[in-house]
């Protein structure tokens, strides 16, 4: 059994959706029955075969070699398998993943992670804006799993993020965590204004002081935190980073008071 | 009686009988090994026998730093009781008096069983709507605000029904001080044993019992066959030279947790020898009718 590889022969000409190329979908199909999938999002209606040349037989274990842009809802609704994305991902990539695990080995694009409620995504390069987020309408983003982002995160990076953990190590745009109703977003390399933006509850865990917090967040001590070390060994067990990020005693900032205010912000002293 | 004797200990021909237990474990830390083992200390006090106390419960092992979730010094701590609803109940009391009031601490589950026992999903209570619930790594913790902080505590911690209470023996020395050093030293021996723990004060039992007595309502009493001072009133299990007896009793995670602290404490005290410590070992049953296991000396010994 080889993984299923879907090599990419020219830039595609069109938006696709990739959300029937999941291993859920992809079991007990023939190759022929594969490549006649249609892809295209335009009148153009591109399939499989006219997109890319399809090898291995494990569909349980599929990897695109080579990425676009243009590559969008990659593994959407993926339940159970893995799925490597070898270059560039468009927008929506993992939308409502529910397991499995998905590794875009660039960069993605905005809403990556949209509605995601289990399984782990990790993006080596950045993700563009609105990480995790809802798409207009919904009233919730995130609701579980793990979203790592090796690069840098857009602008909006967790909206309305309800659960789970999401991890961004080469900062994050403007308002990170905003309208966050629970869950955890930790920023390493440093975020851009107004982190927490109208968040209700949930935690934002920084590497460092943020630069301009909105004054609707209060301080709320340092005292030291056990919650903080057990954070800390997580993150480095699960090899998202290689050395602590809070430390013992953070700082704490309780916020937003614009709205519910029972999120909070930590970042070390 | 005697007819088997080790380094000069003699070893009666009888058998410990002890019974199914309901267990858990949590994992105690602080801020350092002081204060962890102050919380697991005094969460397991009053708690030397089911009689009366409700539960059965000691410090199991200590836990270095790189053992325990949060990284600080740590004490896995062991509960036995008899069902699993007074389980339940001691378990909640215990960790909300006796730890969530204990500086700087945090507690963890220390066992995966076939159930569940609720730890901080009850306890969060306490936070008063300002709790904050974590999931990390598939694990559940509340996080409640306390003068010092934080409590950090495990949602659940687990259950098992696997555990054995009960396991036991005497060790029988010409004086007291005798008995107490052979005694110090089987402890000593049972602590390097995971999964097992002495629950009486130090591990040692000088009252052990027999079931009722002559009063009415008296669950136990006076086992006057090993009473030294009653030696010659009473059908006695002494010998002339028998002046001190003290029973170390043993519950476990496992029946062959049990066996293996009966055998690491009978080691220590025929390691110890009848010069310095007991002249002979015994155990206590009740004929093998009522416990559902049974280890006979002969096969505990080194």
């Amino acid at each position: 059994m080889t993984a299923m590889t879907f090599t990419l022969i020219a830039n595609p000409p069109e938006r696709l959706d990739l959300s029937p190329l999941i291993p859920e979908k992809l079991a007990g199909m023939g190759r022929r029955e594969i490549e006649k999938i249609r892809l295209g999002m335009s009148k153009r209606a591109s399939t499989v075969a006219d997109i890319f040349r399809v090898s291995g037989n494990d569909a349980q274990n599929i990897v695109f070699n080579g990425g676009s842009g243009r590559f969008d809802q990659v593994a959407a609704e993926l339940t159970g398998g893995s799925v490597r994305v070898a270059g560039d991902a468009g927008s929506q990539a993992g939308r409502n993943m529910r397991g499995g695990h998905l590794v875009i080995e660039g960069s993605a694009g905005p809403h990556a992670g949209s509605g995601m409620r289990g399984g782990r995504l990790e993006i080596m390069g950045d993700a563009g804006e609105r990480l995790g987020g809802p798409l207009a309408g919904e009233l919730a983003g995130m609701n579980g799993g793990m979203l790592i982002v090796r690069g840098r995160a857009g602008t909006f990076a967790a909206d309305r993020m309800r659960r789970g953990l999401i991890a961004v190590l080469g900062g994050s745009g403007d308002h990170a965590g905003s309208r966050m109703i629970a869950g955890s977003l930790v920023i390493a390399g440093g975020t851009g204004a107004m982190p927490g933006y109208l968040m209700r509850r949930g935690s934002i865990f920084l590497d460092r002081a943020p630069e301009n917090l909105s004054p609707s967040f209060v301080e709320c001590g340092a005292p030291e935190n056990a919650f903080a070390a057990l954070l800390d060994r997580h993150l480095v067990a699960e090899g998202i980073l290689k050395l602590p990020l809070l430390g013992k005693a953070p700082r704490r900032y309780g916020g937003d008071n614009a709205v519910l205010g029972m999120g909070e912000i930590l970042f070390p002293r | 009686m005697p007819g088997l004797t080790v380094n000069g200990v003699a070893i009666d021909d009888t058998f410990a009988e002890a019974f199914g237990m309901r267990a858990t474990a949590l994992v105690i830390t602080g801020p350092n090994r002081k204060w962890a083992r102050q919380a697991a200390i005094t969460m397991t006090g009053f708690a030397t026998s089911v009689i009366a106390c409700g539960c059965e419960a000691a410090i199991d092992v200590e836990l270095p730093e790189s053992e325990t979730p949060d990284g600080r010094p740590g004490c896995r701590v062991m509960l036995f009781a008899v069902s699993t609803d007074e389980l339940q109940k001691q378990l909640l009391n215990r960790v909300g008096q006796c730890v969530l009031t204990s500086p700087g601490s945090a507690c963890f589950a220390g066992l995966q069983g076939s159930a569940e026992l609720k730890l901080g999903s009850a306890l969060r209570y306490f936070g008063d709507g300002w709790q904050i619930s974590k999931k990390l790594g598939g694990r559940h913790f509340w996080r409640i605000p306390v003068m010092d902080g934080e409590f950090l505590c495990e949602a659940t911690t687990g259950l098992t029904k696997e555990a054995v209470g009960g396991g036991n023996f005497f060790v029988m020395a010409e004086t007291s001080r005798k008995a107490l050093a052979a005694a110090e030293a089987a402890v000593a021996a049972i602590g390097e044993v995971p999964g097992a723990i002495v629950p009486f004060p130090g591990g040692i039992a000088r009252s052990g019992s027999k079931i009722g007595g002559k009063y009415k309502g008296m669950v136990a009493s006076a086992n006057e066959a090993y009473a030294p001072t009653l030696r010659g009133v009473v059908a006695s299990a002494l010998g002339p030279d028998i002046n001190a007896v003290l029973e170390i009793v043993i519950d476990g995670e496992t029946n062959d947790a049990v066996a293996a602290a009966m055998k690491a404490g009978i080691k220590a005290v025929t390691d110890l020898g009848p010069e310095k410590g007991a002249i002979r070992i015994g155990a206590g049953n009740y004929g093998g009718k009522l416990g559902k296991f049974i280890y006979s000396l002969k096969d505990m010994l080194p």
